[in-house]
């Protein structure tokens, strides 16, 4: 199976067998207990003069408090009514690089989520059908298994939600949802993966999409250089690197929203990106959404040119400008934690030597033999 | 937290004067219960109060929230809440309210009223 990573530090696909569970139990529990007395060991310190055993979070926790919770997870998580099985994930990975799910014939998933340039398509703006240019830029699809809200507003919960809505957009993938389900429950070879996949479902609009987003929950970024800091190998990552984390999680104040192993929390700001789109405001109609756009991951970003949601920043060094002036634009919804940072050039010039250490060569993809 | 007790026992004082307008009336204590914002959760993030209870939003974290609620019959919104900010938000009919933060989706909070 090809989605089964060998490299330990990687979140294993669970296996469908009731042994795999209670072991897949075992090894969450293990790896929350784990993380556990990891973060206990870094508040406490040891008294003075009393030599600091070498343990995993030693090094990175001299630099910076809370560096414990940058730790990746042993585990992808399962969506609730949607299990993960090899089976499951082998239909969607077929789906998603299947271009018969757009109306020409030309557009699949991986089009766009591009797994050769980071998964998305290194444009500031994303190009759908008809080679209309959109209002957004594609977004990456890595770690999305932990993602709390999908789009640039936040207007899908699930990675099931989120599927059909580009294969329907018509300035996207441009099928509408009956046409879709047409068109798949034709193609016999598919006949097979459904079964195995969601026996005595059949193939419709929900099938489809849960098969999507199980493929998309094993799209994980790779351990990076930074990883191996957090876990302790002090010389994983360069000292000008170091102290460029030290701004981010302090003076700099990115980790209020790009928190986490992931380096989001999901949060939608406005934060000062000149353009006309209203983001999530048009979704949930609280005025202080207005420009309110979602918190992207940082995971591989140096490899992501450009930036924002509209790819008006076409460097790292550019984007940390925005942020050291208080963003671009200052409007009544800009967000509180948005203001001058007053960044001298040697500490943008860290943090963006740490940005780059987010970086991982990506797994490689094996492209799957469509059906027919 | 001294605002936070102020205004509970400003609420409690409130309602106990209700009480003794209307001898006759069977007295219903009405109650302010604290949800605070922490670490971009709602804690609780589920909680059963009276009809005429309150819930005090207390912002006790280290970011803006916009706690709101588009749940029929509940309808609210807090506006900027910066940390340390207190708002309280009556429940005056029995049902389930869905509270969310405008700003942080993983904020999930359920309000039963009975």
């Amino acid at each position: 199976m090809t989605h089964h990573p060998t490299d330990h530090s990687m979140p294993r696909v669970p296996r469908d067998d009731a042994r795999a569970r209670v072991a897949r139990r075992a090894i969450a529990t293990a790896s929350l207990f784990a993380v556990g007395i990891a973060a206990v060991r870094t508040a406490s310190g040891a008294p003075a003069g009393v030599p600091r055993p070498v343990r995993e979070t030693t090094f990175a926790s001299d630099v910076a408090p809370g560096v414990a919770d940058f730790r990746r997870p042993q585990q992808i998580p399962d969506a609730p009514d949607n299990r993960l099985t090899p089976a499951r994930v082998d239909l969607g990975k077929a789906l998603f690089f299947d271009p018969r799910l757009s109306r020409s014939g030309m557009l699949s998933c991986a089009s766009c989520h591009n797994p050769s340039l980071g998964w998305s398509d290194g444009m500031s703006r994303a190009v759908g059908d008809s080679m209309k240019t959109l209002a957004r830029r594609t977004p990456t699809i890595l770690d999305l298994a932990w993602a709390s809200a999908l789009f640039w507003d936040g207007r899908a919960e699930t990675l099931e939600e989120q599927a059909l809505g580009p294969i329907a957009a018509t300035g996207e993938m441009n099928l509408p949802l009956d046409s879709l389900r047409a068109r798949i429950a034709s193609i016999r070879g598919y006949q097979a993966l459904f079964d195995a996949a969601y026996r005595g479902e059949g193939v419709t609009p929900k099938t489809i999409a849960r098969a999507i987003a199980s493929f998309e929950r094993t799209v994980v970024s790779e351990r990076a250089p930074f990883d191996r800091w957090v876990a302790g190998d002090r010389r994983a990552i360069s000292s000008e690197a170091s102290a460029g984390f030290a701004l981010f999680a302090g003076k700099a104040n990115c980790a209020k929203c790009h928190s986490g192993w992931r380096f989001t929390d999901d949060s939608f700001h406005d934060i000062g990106v000149p353009g006309a789109d209203s983001g999530r405001v048009k979704i949930i109609e609280i005025p202080a959404t207005e420009f309110a756009f979602k918190t992207p991951t940082l995971r591989g970003v140096a490899s992501r040119p450009p930036y924002m949601h509209n790819g008006s920043e076409a460097t790292l060094e550019s984007v940390v400008e925005l942020y050291d002036r208080g963003g671009r634009v200052h409007r009544s919804s800009l967000s509180p934690e948005i203001k001058p940072l007053g960044l001298s050039a040697t500490e943008k010039h860290a943090i963006v030597a740490f940005l780059r250490t987010l970086d991982a060569a990506p797994r490689p993809v094996t492209l799957p033999a469509l059906p027919r | 937290m001294l605002t936070k007790l102020a205004l509970g026992a400003a609420l409690l004082t409130v309602a106990a004067g209700h009480a003794a307008d209307h001898p006759t009336a069977h007295a219903h204590r009405t109650t302010t219960h604290v949800v605070s914002q922490k670490n971009k959760q709602f804690v609780p993030g589920e909680i059963t109060i009276g009809v005429g209870d309150s819930l005090s939003f207390s912002n006790d974290d280290v970011v803006t929230h916009n706690v709101f609620s588009r749940s029929e019959g509940f309808a609210f919104n807090l506006k900027l809440q910066s940390p340390g900010k207190v708002h309280a938000v009556p429940f005056t009919q029995a049902g389930t309210a869905e509270i969310r933060c405008a700003f942080h989706p993983t904020m999930k909070l359920r309000v039963i009223v009975r």
